[in-house]
């Protein structure tokens, strides 16, 4: 969690310098819900999330190097810096993406818990979105196809309070949003995200649920992020004084009491954080000194290697792979 | 005449049309209490209430639709897309329903509805946030679609838009908003007509032929052009539906050159077509091939250093107008 949250903070600053560039959502305040949901998944299981993917990124096992490399639109970037911020991918952690249109994705990770359920698989996917995107038809069709053929998938709302600058009391007839998922057949779950003992026993829950055929959860997680939507945002419609209530209950500290609470000391907890400083500041260093993207990648980038032209080479003993 | 901002005349215009007509609003994401995401309605609710100027949840093909229902019975909406690459998610309610509907109900009910917001590239914001769609919207029968380069055009044109009684995509540069232009005084009421071009340079060595951000690159290409002697005549459409060919066939009849030069692919769209219907209408007066230079057949990279080969550049403008005058 300070890996993501010192991560966040040096990409800011980055910005700031102009070594970044268009939109960056900051996770900030949300990381105990990314961290939990790692640990309640196994390896190979699928995640998609939103523009907002740094968090769950780092949390599957991304290093910052690639993660900055990408903000810094490197080569080295885990999207060979064609991404972006809005766009980390990787795929060997089980990372499928960032993706930049409310609601468009969330059919996808329904489409991912469609092939374990065809293959078997035993895999697990979960879906990320804000709460703002419950009220787009992307959502309402992912939902209703899951809960109607039992796939294999968490819908995990992370309910920051905020779609941009407008609260949830302006674009929502209702303010329980598991009452949404009772439509479509599917249990909900609710619950406060900072404590991140709670974010992963109960998405471990929905997950155990989903892997031994259960069907799909949707869970709707309390959370709020502490910067402005992106960069561009001043989140001029929030009072300072809601802010500085909602950090009380910064999910960094609890996750440190947490920590003390199991014995860890002060000092043991100084050196990780040390050790973790170092970390981004050498992925800053790394993004800093690779190469630019590349321009022969780029023209490379729009087709996968194809065999219109030759396509008796098909195999599908081969994964379909030429 | 005074020096506005680009989104200070959108903003007049809808301001004074709202003023006009009770029947218009504005509709949209964060059109309200966040005053417009790029400040556009800045001032808007304050004037007109939450009746008029509505905040939506994030639906576009919902409250595109309501849009068009609304319009069908007798309302005048202005529906902002935040931007118009979340406009995809509505265009079944614009190809299917916005467009067809005079036609199908036998000429009986009209749809007056505008849908506005910024279009094309901005800064690094990748493959899904930086399309032009002018292609997309240009190709439907049943739809006009504005595209202005200027403050003054954009001010004029969003009246005329909000005035008629079809279905109007308007198409606003997203990188344009901050750029300053001489508009007439606000007691006017300029409208500008569309289906007209405006010669924005005069030149009797190359048309160009650009429109939205482009635009600006075309003009600096044309002052380097100068220098060596050739003087390009800069033509906006301003409208691509309807297209006033007839402006630019003239200055084509003029120059015997034509180059093109948008932001969207280059595969068919506004670009294309302008070219088939040049080299048909102009054919003997041709000297050269016409020359196009449009965005890189290719998603949107993010990396600062790969967007800058793909969007159209002065320089890019410049070797092509040397090629279709055969002056490199
Ligand atoms: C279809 C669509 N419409 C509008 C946008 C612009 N937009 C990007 S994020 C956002 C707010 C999303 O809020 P929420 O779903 O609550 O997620 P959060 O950003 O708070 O995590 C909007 C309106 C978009 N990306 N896609």
């Amino acid at each position: 969690m300070t890996t993501i949250r010192r991560f966040e903070e040096e990409s800011a600053r980055a910005y700031a310098q102009g070594k970044i560039g268009g939109f960056l959502h900051l996770y900030i305040g949300q990381e105990a819900i990314a961290v939990g949901a790692a640990h309640a998944l196994r390896d190979g299981d699928h995640v998609f999330q939103t523009y907002r993917d740094h968090g769950i990124a780092l949390a599957l096992g991304m290093t910052p190097r690639a993660g900055m490399a990408e903000l810094f639109g490197k080569d080295t970037g885990c999207s060979r810096g064609l991404g972006g911020s809005m766009h980390f991918f990787d795929v060997e952690n089980g990372f499928f993406g960032g993706w930049g249109i409310v609601g468009g994705h969330l059919a996808l990770a329904a489409g991912a818990a469609f092939k374990s359920k065809y293959l078997n698989d035993g895999k697990v996917t979960i879906c990320f979105f804000g709460e703002g995107a419950t009220n787009i038809g992307g959502f309402h069709e992912a939902m209703s196809l899951a809960g109607l053929w039992k796939l294999p998938i968490v819908f995990v709302c992370e309910n920051n309070q905020y779609a941009m600058g407008t609260p949830m009391s302006r674009t929502s007839a209702i303010e329980d949003l598991t009452l949404k998922a009772a439509g479509y057949g599917m249990i909900g779950d609710r619950f406060e995200g900072h404590d991140i003992d709670t974010t992963t026993s109960r998405l471990q829950l929905a997950v155990d649920r989903a892997r031994n055929g259960g069907g799909p959860t949707f869970i709707e997680v309390q959370t709020y992020r502490f910067r402005g939507h992106s960069m561009s945002d001043p989140a001029k419609y929030r009072s300072r004084a809601e802010l500085e209530e909602r950090k009380k209950s910064d999910p960094c500290h609890i996750a440190r009491t947490r920590l003390m609470e199991a014995g860890i000391t002060e000092d043991q907890l100084d050196d990780i954080d040390v050790e973790i400083d170092t970390q981004i500041d050498d992925a800053i260093k790394f993004a800093n000194e690779s190469p630019p993207a590349s321009e022969a990648f780029m023209h490379n980038s729009v087709y996968a290697p194809s065999l219109i032209t030759d396509p008796h080479r098909y195999d599908p003993t081969n994964g379909g792979q030429a | 005449m005074r020096s506005i901002r680009y989104r200070e005349a959108v903003r007049e215009a809808l301001l004074e049309e709202m003023d006009r007509d009770e029947a218009v609003f504005l509709m949209g994401e964060e059109v309200g209490h966040y005053q417009g995401a790029y400040k556009v309605s800045e001032g808007l609710l304050a004037q007109f209430g939450e009746k008029r100027v509505i905040d939506t949840p994030i639906a576009e093909a919902g409250f595109a639709g309501i849009g068009i229902g609304a319009a069908m019975t007798g309302l005048r909406p202005v529906i902002e897309f935040m931007t118009w690459n979340f406009s995809f998610v509505a265009f079944d309610q614009i190809i299917s329903n916005a467009a067809k509907i005079y036609q199908m109900s036998g000429g009986k009910i009209t749809v007056p509805i505008v849908f506005r917001g910024p279009n094309g590239a901005a800064k690094q914001v990748g493959a899904q946030h930086s399309h032009a769609v002018s292609p997309f919207y240009v190709s439907i029968p049943g739809i006009w679609v504005a595209i202005p380069s200027t403050p003054r055009d954009a001010k004029g044109l969003l009246k005329t838009a909000i005035r008629d009684d079809n279905p109007v995509v308007f198409l606003e540069g997203e990188t344009l908003y901050n750029v300053k232009g001489d508009v007439p005084e606000t007691d006017d009421d300029e409208l500008i007509p569309f289906g007209k071009a405006r010669i924005a340079r005069e030149g009797d060595g190359c048309t160009i032929v650009a429109w939205g951000s482009p635009y600006y690159t075309a003009l600096e290409a044309a002052e380097e052009l100068a220098k060596d002697g050739i003087e390009c005549e800069v033509v906006d459409p301003r409208t691509l539906r309807p297209l006033d060919i007839e402006t630019i066939v003239e200055s084509v009849k003029k120059t015997n050159r034509c180059v093109i030069v948008h932001e969207h692919w280059p595969y068919g769209g506004p670009g294309a077509e302008i070219a088939d219907q040049v080299q048909r209408r102009a054919f003997d007066y041709l000297d050269a091939p016409i020359e196009r230079v449009a965005s890189l057949d290719l998603p949107m990279p993010y990396a600062t250093n790969l967007e800058t080969l793909v969007l159209p550049t002065v320089p890019r403008v410049v070797e092509a107008v040397r090629k279709a005058t055969y002056a490199r």
